[in-house]
């Protein structure tokens, strides 16, 4: 056993995962999932928040499997190889905020980083401004990260309850999945709201989905997988074993995308995305810089809060509320561009996300 | 006597943060390293090794670890 966390800790564990995830959310794609959007955890978030009904917007609802695979995922292999810790304490509503608007960001752009880079796999020329925007995000939170930069320790929890309530939430909203299923022609089910039209309402088969969401789950929870700190990791310690996890992802998906002939280059008309570059960068700013300063991107926060990680959760938790937030106040983008209230939103947001950089502080 | 920097609790990537600032203050000699994931275990061995510094010895603590870091 300990020969195999081993290899994940290795540069080859890490490209290996890179090199599934960059295959799998591909084939998601070709099953059903939206385009360019195999895997989104930001998208995916958001969706889960319209079939709550915390949002109306009648497009994007549906309980995304994939997102409770990722928990429920790197919840089983935490607690097989004893890597479940459960812990929270640092800073929780800090947390849940820099959640909010790192939703916001990603929900400006119309990705988070997983979707960055699988438009540009497909070909998406919008998400190179989306790429930047990151890398300037990030570059900010390193920043103050190098000033000292803290949200404070986390506690161990002596109490194995407090560690198991997001995985236990994510399990609860399977079984309501699987027990109000999506009425022939309706939008709603018993509980649970539906699309009939737009990204939510494709989707691939559930129990496939919900596959390779436990496949990447454990992987990830294994390898630590970090969109977000791959390119932090590179700004701040020249230190490129995360981002070759990246790497790997994105080359995969381009080769997996030619193949299935999901691969269409250009700026134009490419799905789910506009091209009001200035926004696509400054969205993705906002999100990277809340990902640098809560230490993870969506993804990671998602199999962090498995392994029992509660801050982790309050930040995911946050994502969710940010998704409500997005689509009822018009700050949300579609194809036709940012919602009217984007622009203000992202301004506020950054603003925010300084102010916490600055006050925050280990010293 | 060697350094102890305790990073017990904090978030990605301030156990590695701390343990450069330590590798850096010192130079030589040896540094324990307090962690309590096995994420950041990782993270603070990989950085030293990279900086030229032998893992001497990882030893399990309560819940977390002991990472003994050398450079002659």
């Amino acid at each position: 056993m300990d020969a195999l966390k081993n290899f994940f800790a290795t540069r080859k564990g890490i490209i290996f995962v890179g090199l599934i995830i960059g295959i799998l959310a591909p084939i998601l794609q070709k099953l059903g999932n939206p385009p360019n959007m195999g895997i989104c955890v930001a998208c995916m978030e958001r969706d889960i928040a319209g079939a709550l009904g915390f949002h109306r917007a009648s497009v994007v609802q549906y309980l995304r499997p994939e997102i409770i695979g990722f928990v429920l995922g790197a919840f089983l292999s935490a607690i097989s190889l004893k890597e479940f810790r459960p812990r929270g304490g640092s800073a929780p509503f800090i947390r849940f905020i820099l959640g909010v608007f790192a939703m916001i960001g990603a929900l400006v752009f119309l990705g988070c980083p997983w979707r960055t880079l699988l438009r540009l796999a497909g070909g998406d020329g919008n998400a190179i401004f989306g790429l930047l925007g990151l890398a300037f995000g990030i570059w900010i939170g390193t920043r103050f990260l190098k000033a000292g930069y803290s949200l404070g320790r986390t506690q161990l929890s002596q109490s194995k309850a407090m560690g198991l309530g997001f995985p236990l939430l994510m399990f609860g909203l399977l079984i309501l999945l699987l027990i109000d299923p999506k009425p022939e022609g309706e939008a709603r089910g018993m509980l649970l709201f539906y699309s009939l039209k737009g990204p939510g309402s494709q989707h691939a088969p559930l129990f496939i989905s919900l596959a390779v969401g436990l496949i990447i789950g454990i992987l990830a929870q294994r390898s630590r997988f970090c969109t977000m700190g791959a390119f932090r990791d590179l700004i701040l310690f020249k230190q490129g074993h995360l981002f070759s996890g990246v790497a790997a992802l994105f080359l995969a998906a381009i080769i997996t995308n030619l193949i299935l002939g999901q691969f269409n280059p250009g700026f134009e008309k490419q799905p789910i995305s506009h091209s009001m570059q200035l926004w696509n960068f400054l969205g993705m700013s906002l999100a990277g810089l809340a990902f640098t300063l809560a230490g993870g991107c969506p993804g990671r926060q998602l199999f962090m809060a498995g392994e029992g990680d509660g801050d982790a959760a309050i930040f995911a938790t946050g994502m969710i509320v940010g998704a409500a937030v997005a689509h009822n106040f018009g700050l949300a983008s579609s194809p036709a561009g940012i919602g009217p209230n984007g622009a203000i939103a992202t301004a506020i947001g950054l603003i925010v996300c300084v102010i916490i950089g600055f006050t925050m502080r280990r010293r | 006597m060697a350094e102890i920097v305790d990073a017990k609790g904090l978030s990605c990537p301030e156990p590695v943060l701390l343990t450069l600032e330590a590798i850096k203050r010192l130079d030589k000699g040896e540094i324990e390293i307090l962690v309590d994931t096995d994420t950041s275990k990782e993270n603070v061995s990989r950085a030293a090794s990279s900086m030229g510094w032998s893992i001497v010895d990882i030893i399990t603590e309560g819940s977390g670890y002991r990472i003994k870091i050398k450079k002659e």
